[in-house]
């Protein structure tokens, strides 16, 4: 007997689960397939985001951020603590506690919106069917019907041949938030937001870290005043960042791992006890498609979809990581809303052009819209405004007093086209901005919004004024 | 699936329209009835709604062409799955009746109650442009979410304003009083007059020509309309959900002497006089592009409530320039109301085919005499221009004593004497 839905999710992370709640929500009768098993061999919902990604790393943070503090600023502050040590089991299973209760949400939730939720892996068929593979047994094998189908699968990280995976030296990102104990000497393969994270809390913790970028640019995506004062920083606290370095090889002698690589003066050469390899994450579209299902993947693996994310098959719709744009989790939630939405048949759009990114650092980095080097090349007449956390009192009082807030705004129309933090809680100012400009204010509309001293947020405020040369707390230049 | 976007079907009596402007580029989103495009009749400015969602894939009609009825303007690619959506939604049906209809003459809108678009809510600075300049942010485009305004829509309008607003109707002043000498350059500026306003232009000129016009007036004591208001303007409020205005009066009052007096409300047909046993009152609206005439149907059916509601609706819709062109034909008589503008006597132009037109005016407390006392009395000139080939002097005053002895006494349009 063959169960039939109205909708059916592949895929149970923060796009595909986001759309089967909605989809519920909107009266469907809806089931989610997931196959995600962490290390005890269970199933959790949650995908990468909840079990290996966001959610668990921001738990390091935050625990090797208190470490650090404890450190290196309660002397500062007055507060006298005998000798600090880092108990990192304890840590991980701070993390466990966090995620476990987020995921087993999930299910809470899945159980109280009437969504089916099926532990196994789904595979799409010819005429919007999906096939189940049972968690536990491989053999055991399910077709279920759906009405619409949405392919949610998420996305893995990328191997690379000259420094395999062993899970245990050589790891990705999920490798690197279980670490025992803190390495000595720690080698990131990837100065992006994976990799300047994961350095960054095993830094903390009193690993050497080494990152190896093969761009010649820090952070080449983002605005590039910012991305500079995030570097100088990095480096003062220590992370060794070498741009421009190609890694040739990585191989594990005695005494620890040793990797090659080629930059601007030849070749070099490192050691380090743990190598993490975050190169970038790829679509976890591999057998996710029977023969003829007619959904068509890019080359490099991505499902083809249209804005709406629309496959071209009727009825079978793609959204998050295996579909283009940003590999984030609050992209995929709100393409799973949204087609969630059309399905149901109301009206649903996204606005690609205002989604926040987020680099989980000490400072923090965020921005929301077009960086100036975007601007420049598209011709746009913009003005800027930044204004630095050096002189804002609430981040002097927190000890946290660099970096700034760059406000780009198109000069005729004074519309805000972009803004981008380098400093404390950047990624929860953000929002601020993500709120203006998706009402397409304009920066004098910031400037005329009252914001609470003293608050970290008057530096978006002060940027605004800079905008138009009227900072009142800096000088304009 | 490809879905041409065409001209909707344009009623006997227009010819033509001119494509005003596109809201979308090729390769916009669109939803189902957001507007695409404005096509501009000789009566109304008409809005083509998307018939389906999908994306404008090519547009084949600039801005500023003539179109006719049924040609395709734009290639929309339907969005390709879902959205149980209903049958296209066609631009306004065409007019019932053929008869022409626009340009009464005294500007003047009716007094409706509803505010048009009014309630959105402005940012910051788009608050402080409205106020610094003085603007109407309800005749401002908006293209931020839910058509709210944009800092840049303002300032997109103020440096367009002047040439490509028209200004709202205003009576005309004198061209021979010219502004003192100024120094430095002295500019005239030439703008093209919309087809609207051309359209009204050659209208009031026809009227001119091809009638006999005579305006007879006489002035009414609204005291009791006003008594009778203000006694019962809660409760009506109340009960019928929409504000008692004066205009309910006047319509009601009209009809009254209408149809007392036939042939004010007939119209002159080649060597016939063709009688209307049926009271439809045109009432002038002024809106950004130019008066216009919404039509209140069988008039004499309608209750107090009935009329203000149509009227307060068909209003704030003709100044959204969302009202469809049957609304504004085949009227048989016109009231306009220049009072509103502060006009203390004008004398209207008659609206044709109709043969004749109620010119109100502003209330001003003047004093009186009323049975030998001297007394202050809420008083209005009110003026009824008629075609003298088919009406008498005698029944052009009738009419209008009528209408003066209905107002003065409105217990009389209860009990129809």
């Amino acid at each position: 007997m063959s169960q039939s839905f109205d909708v059916v999710v592949i895929g149970g992370g923060p796009a595909g689960y986001v759309a089967a709640i909605r989809a519920a929500q909107n009266g469907l009768k809806t089931a989610c397939v997931d196959n995600w098993k962490n290390p005890d061999g269970k199933h959790a919902f949650g995908g990468t985001c909840l079990n290996a990604g966001c959610i668990p790393s921001k738990a390091l943070l935050e625990s090797s951020e208190m470490y650090h503090k404890a450190t290196h600023e309660f002397a500062s502050h007055g507060v006298k603590v005998g000798t600090v040590s880092m108990d990192i089991g304890a840590m991980q299973a701070r993390k466990g506690k966090i995620t476990s209760s987020l995921t087993s949400g999930i299910a809470q939730l899945f159980k109280s919106n009437n969504v089916t939720g099926i532990s196994g892996t789904g595979r799409l068929l010819k005429g919007n069917k999906v096939e189940v593979t049972d968690f536990d047994d491989p053999k055991k094998k399910e077709v279920i019907e759906a009405k619409a189908v949405v392919l949610a699968a998420g996305s893995e990280p990328v191997e690379l041949k000259i420094a395999a995976f062993d899970r245990k030296d050589i790891v990705d990102s999920w490798g690197a938030l279980d670490f025992a104990e803190v390495p000595k000497r720690l080698g990131v393969i990837g100065g992006g937001v994976i990799g300047l994270e994961l350095g960054s809390v095993w830094q903390r913790l009193g690993a050497q870290v080494t990152i190896l970028e093969a761009m010649d640019n820090f952070l080449f995506m983002a605005d590039q005043q910012v991305a500079k004062d995030a570097e100088r920083q990095f480096r003062k606290q220590g992370l060794d960042i070498r741009l421009g370095a190609k890694v040739t090889g990585a191989e594990k002698g005695k005494t620890g791992i040793s990797v090659s690589y080629d930059d601007k003066d030849g070749k070099q050469k490192i050691e380090v006890d743990k190598l993490i390899v975050a190169v970038g994450r790829r679509p976890a579209t591999r057998n996710l498609l029977d023969d003829g299902t007619g959904v068509q993947l890019d080359e490099r693996g991505f499902i083809k979809v249209d804005h709406e994310c629309r496959t071209g098959v009727p009825n079978v719709w793609a959204i998050g990581d295996c579909v283009r744009g940003p590999m984030l989790a609050h992209k995929g939630s709100e393409e799973g809303v949204m087609v969630a939405d059309l399905i149901a048949g109301k009206v649903s759009e996204m606005n690609y052009d205002v989604i926040p990114s987020v680099i989980y650092t000490w400072p923090e980095i965020a921005w929301v819209g077009k960086t100036e080097e975007e601007l420049k090349k598209k011709g746009t007449r913009y003005k800027t405004g930044t204004f630095p956390f050096a002189a804002n009192g609430r981040a002097k009082a927190m000890e946290a007093a660099s970096g700034m807030v760059k406000m780009l705004a198109n000069a005729d129309t004074d519309e805000i086209l972009g803004v981008h933090i380098v400093g404390p809680m950047a990624s929860e100012m953000i929002s601020e901005a993500v709120v203006a400009m998706e009402f397409r204010a304009s920066a004098e509309d910031l400037q005329r919004t009252i914001h609470a001293h003293p608050t970290l947020s008057e530096a978006m405020h002060e940027a605004s004024l800079a905008v138009d040369k009227h900072a009142i707390h800096a000088i304009n230049k | 699936m490809s879905i041409e976007v065409k001209v909707p079907q344009l009623p006997e009596s227009v010819q033509d329209a001119t494509l005003v402007s596109w809201h979308k580029k090729p390769g916009d989103q669109v939803n189902r009835d957001e507007n695409l495009v404005d096509i501009e009749t000789d009566k109304v400015v008409l809005e083509v709604p998307a018939p389906v969602s999908g994306v404008l894939k090519e547009i084949r009609v600039k801005d500023g062409t003539t179109v006719g009825a049924g040609q395709v303007l734009a290639i929309l690619e339907e969005g390709s799955a879902a959205a149980a959506a209903p049958a296209q939604k066609a631009a306004p049906a065409p007019a019932a009746a053929p008869a022409p209809a626009p340009a009464a003459a005294a500007p003047a809108p009716a007094q409706p109650s509803a505010s048009a678009g009014n309630d959105m809510p402005l940012s910051p600075s788009v608050r402080r442009l409205v106020e610094e300049n003085k603007l109407d942010p309800s005749q401002i485009k908006g293209s931020a979410r839910d058509g709210r305004l944009t800092k840049g829509d303002v300032l997109d309008y103020m440096s367009n304003r002047g040439s490509t607003q028209p200004a709202a109707a205003a009576p005309a002043t004198a061209p021979a009083a010219r502004a003192p000498a100024r120094s430095g350059a002295r500019e005239d500026r030439r703008v093209p007059m919309t087809r609207m306003r051309a359209r009204i232009a050659e209208r009031l000129t026809q009227s001119q020509t091809n009638t006999v016009m005579l305006t007879s007036f006489n002035e009414v004591d609204l005291s009791a309309v006003m008594a009778l208001r203000a006694k019962y303007k809660d409760k009506f409020e109340k009960e019928q959900g929409v504000k008692l205005g004066f205009m309910s009066f006047f319509v009601k009052a009209a009809v009254e002497a209408l149809k007392k007096y036939p042939v004010v409300n007939a119209s002159v047909e080649g060597n016939d006089i063709v009688y209307h046993d049926y009271w439809d009152i045109s009432v002038a609206v002024a809106t950004p592009r130019g008066l216009v005439t919404p039509v209140l149907r069988d008039a004499d059916q309608m209750s107090f409530a009935d009329i203000e509601k149509t009227l307060g609706d068909m209003a704030a819709r003709a100044r959204e320039g969302k009202i469809g062109i049957e609304e504004l034909t085949g009227g048989t008589f016109t009231i306009t109301n220049g009072g509103v503008f502060g006009s203390l006597m004008s004398t209207p132009i008659i609206n044709p085919p109709q043969s004749a037109i109620l010119g109100m005016h502003a209330t001003k407390d003047r004093a009186v005499v009323v049975e030998g006392q001297v007394v202050a009395r809420p008083m209005m000139y009110i003026a009824l221009t008629y075609d003298h080939r088919i009406i008498d002097g005698k029944e052009a005053v009738l009419t209008l004593v009528s209408i003066k002895e209905s107002l003065e006494d409105p217990a009389r349009l209860v009990l129809g004497i």
